[in-house]
């Protein structure tokens, strides 16, 4: 029977020879990952179900990286992580990336594959929406609640419903004012926020083939966004070339077999898409950014996730270089490896530190920060009604702190380039 | 689980997000503290923009400002009720704001998951919407089994979809007691 790889990836976590999209399948889990937020509630429910001396069902597949509320006085916040600091004592964890140790990575969906957690193949479930990033891997990856976490912290299966796949393809050769986000920015525009709900997302094409691992990640990231089950993009050399880097641990690539039944085809030349805006209050409110120079904001936020990683400020500091911020521009490195990039990665000499600082913009720590709002201490949150462009994944009211600010979604490139005018700017403008 | 859910209902539009249910800065709350977990129900739908609170004429905050949760114990929504984030403090929150029952046209499925998982809400499916026909404040009855919901304000009756395979879930009450019913669990 001709399968998908996710349906392949599915069949071999469940122990079958095959499984079909709308089957309801127990799959063994590889990974599971929590964090800061999430992390005490799952713990809570696995102590509740299984006892307070219970132990996990296996503590090497345990991964725990605290990264939303780290940078903040609010008590609360600290103790939860002390919370999952006695969790992981308590169960011999190895894989905790403490605050304040020399472990600490920040933002966990990019710490995750930097520290070899990711692998092709296998199936990897968080308690945290954007754990769909990780099907860039060509794995099962995808976002669950606590009391999910917390069954499988228990007994390590879970239940899920085989997805459909719906297929992206991106012809073309990338040009070099686009990146990813305005390629998936454009897909979500073009099926909705629900457009993809229960599916999986896979993203192809030359153009798909061309990006790097953090860009592939972006693509899978925002899959969510449409409310898809899981992006995923079969491994190649690059995929292989980055796991292997980090881990020694065996994987085994699924592609889809000839004859595989999707949902549907989406076929994109890139040549035709342009820098593209999600305008507030929902990331399928698609705009161009040319068409929206009338539009001045108030702040520029880059960082998460989803526009937080080291490809992200090297195209930032491409127009940020030589140029000066005309609004409050806020630079946020995803994890404690992209802020040493930006020490070390340089555009025309400089290193990406430099330019950011010549430029005035303000450069905080490795974390969530402001991306989902978080404490008022939070470095970047919109404590006042302002118009913010950022490269983060969502404009719902609130987002990013305040209820009437607005936020507009763009690529590293528009909300650099956005930065220098002071109002919602095409990167060709200045590139 | 109850067989009927009878109550107020509360209004909302499309696309409610988890930040508009629970907004981020509560998440530092512990859901497995109960003094902690019922600040989830204070601040329950505080993230919905005041024009959005309690259709059709909004300005109705779920929870009124220093007052307590538990005057709705159905929330009426339109598509992809539940969007966003993970949290399970969305559904959470709704439970212990007093709410029982969910009826949206569709739900994001993390949100679905959750509620049905962790046994805190039916969330039940309309095939037609619902969001002009109920009016905050009216008065419901929801037939669980049968899937029925009748609004005893305007006497209107409304066949919704049927839980189907989650509704074994739901009746044993969460996802570990499903499991122990069925024998995965010791």
């Amino acid at each position: 029977m001709a399968m998908t790889m996710t349906e392949k990836i599915l069949a071999r976590a469940a122990g079958r020879e095959a499984v079909r999209a709308g089957e309801n399948v127990w799959v063994n889990v590889d990974v599971l990952l929590t964090h800061d937020v999430c992390g005490p509630g799952t713990i809570g429910v696995f102590q509740e179900h299984f006892g307070k001396d219970a132990r996990v069902w296996d503590k090497e597949k345990v991964v725990i990286i605290p990264d939303h509320y780290i940078f903040t006085a609010d008590a609360k916040a600290r103790r939860n992580v002390e919370i999952l600091r006695e969790f992981v004592a308590a169960q011999g964890i190895p894989n905790f990336y403490d605050v304040g140790t020399e472990r600490y990575k920040g933002v966990c969906h990019v710490g995750l594959p930097e520290g070899g957690h990711t692998r092709p193949g296998e199936v990897l479930f968080g308690t945290d929406s954007h754990t769909c990033t990780h099907g860039a891997f060509g794995e099962f990856a995808t976002g669950i609640g606590n009391t999910e976490a917390g069954f499988i912290l228990g007994v390590g299966k879970l239940w899920v419903r085989v997805p459909e796949t719906m297929r992206f393809i991106f012809d073309g050769s990338m040009p070099p004012y686009l990146m990813a986000k305005d390629l998936i920015l454009h897909v979500i525009g073009e099926i909705g926020v629900d457009g993809a709900t229960y599916r999986a997302m896979e993203f192809a094409g030359d153009a798909v083939y061309s990006l790097n691992m953090e860009e592939r990640m972006t693509l899978c990231n925002m899959a969510i966004e449409a409310g898809g089950k899981t992006g995923i993009i079969a491994p190649d050399q690059v995929t292989c070339d980055y796991v292997r880097a980090r881990t020694s641990k065996p994987f085994t690539v699924f592609t889809n077999d000839e004859g595989a039944t999707f949902h549907s085809e989406h076929i994109f030349n890139v040549a035709e898409l342009e820098p593209t805006v999600a305008l507030p209050h929902s990331p399928d409110n698609r705009a161009l950014a040319r068409e929206l120079s009338d539009v001045r904001i108030d702040r520029s936020y880059i960082g998460s996730c989803t526009g937080g990683k080291t490809t992200d400020f090297i195209a930032a500091a491409r127009i940020l270089n030589g140029r000066t911020v005309a609004v409050d521009t806020f630079i946020v490195p995803a994890t404690t490896e992209v802020l040493q990039a930006l020490h070390r990665e340089r555009v025309d000499g400089k290193t990406l530190i430099e330019v950011f600082q010549e430029a005035g913009c303000k450069v905080g720590q490795p974390s969530c920060a402001a991306c989902l709002g978080g404490p008022v201490d939070t470095f970047g949150r919109l404590n006042e009604p302002l118009k913010c462009i950022s490269t983060t994944n969502r404009n719902f009211p609130g987002r990013m702190g305040h209820k009437d600010g607005q936020v507009f979604l763009a690529s590293p490139l528009t909300a650099a380039a956005s930065a220098v005018t002071g109002h919602i700017t095409d990167p060709r403008e200045l590139l | 689980m109850q067989e009927t859910i009878k109550g107020r209902a509360y209004v909302l539009g499309d696309d409610i997000d988890t930040d508009q249910i629970i907004p981020a800065h509560y998440l530092t709350y512990n859901p497995a503290i109960p003094e902690e977990r019922k600040m989830f129900g204070v601040y329950a739908l505080s993230g919905v923009p005041a024009a959005q609170a309690g259709l059709p004429e909004g300005n109705c905050p779920f929870v009124p400002e220093g007052g307590e949760p538990g005057e709705y114990r159905i929330v009426v929504g339109g598509k992809n009720f539940g969007c966003g984030s993970s949290r399970e403090h969305a559904p959470l929150a709704l439970r212990e704001a007093g709410v029982e029952a969910v009826i949206a046209e569709s739900y994001a499925r993390i949100f679905f998951r959750n509620s049905v998982n962790g046994g805190y809400l039916l969330p039940f499916e309309t095939p037609t919407r619902l969001v002009e026909e109920i009016r905050t404040g009216d008065e419901l009855e929801l037939d669980v089994k049968g899937h029925r919901l009748t609004n005893l304000t305007t006497g209107k009756s409304y066949t919704l979809r049927p839980l189907g395979d989650i509704l074994p879930i739901l009746e044993a009450g969460d996802i570990f007691a499903y499991a122990k019913q069925s024998g995965m669990l010791a």
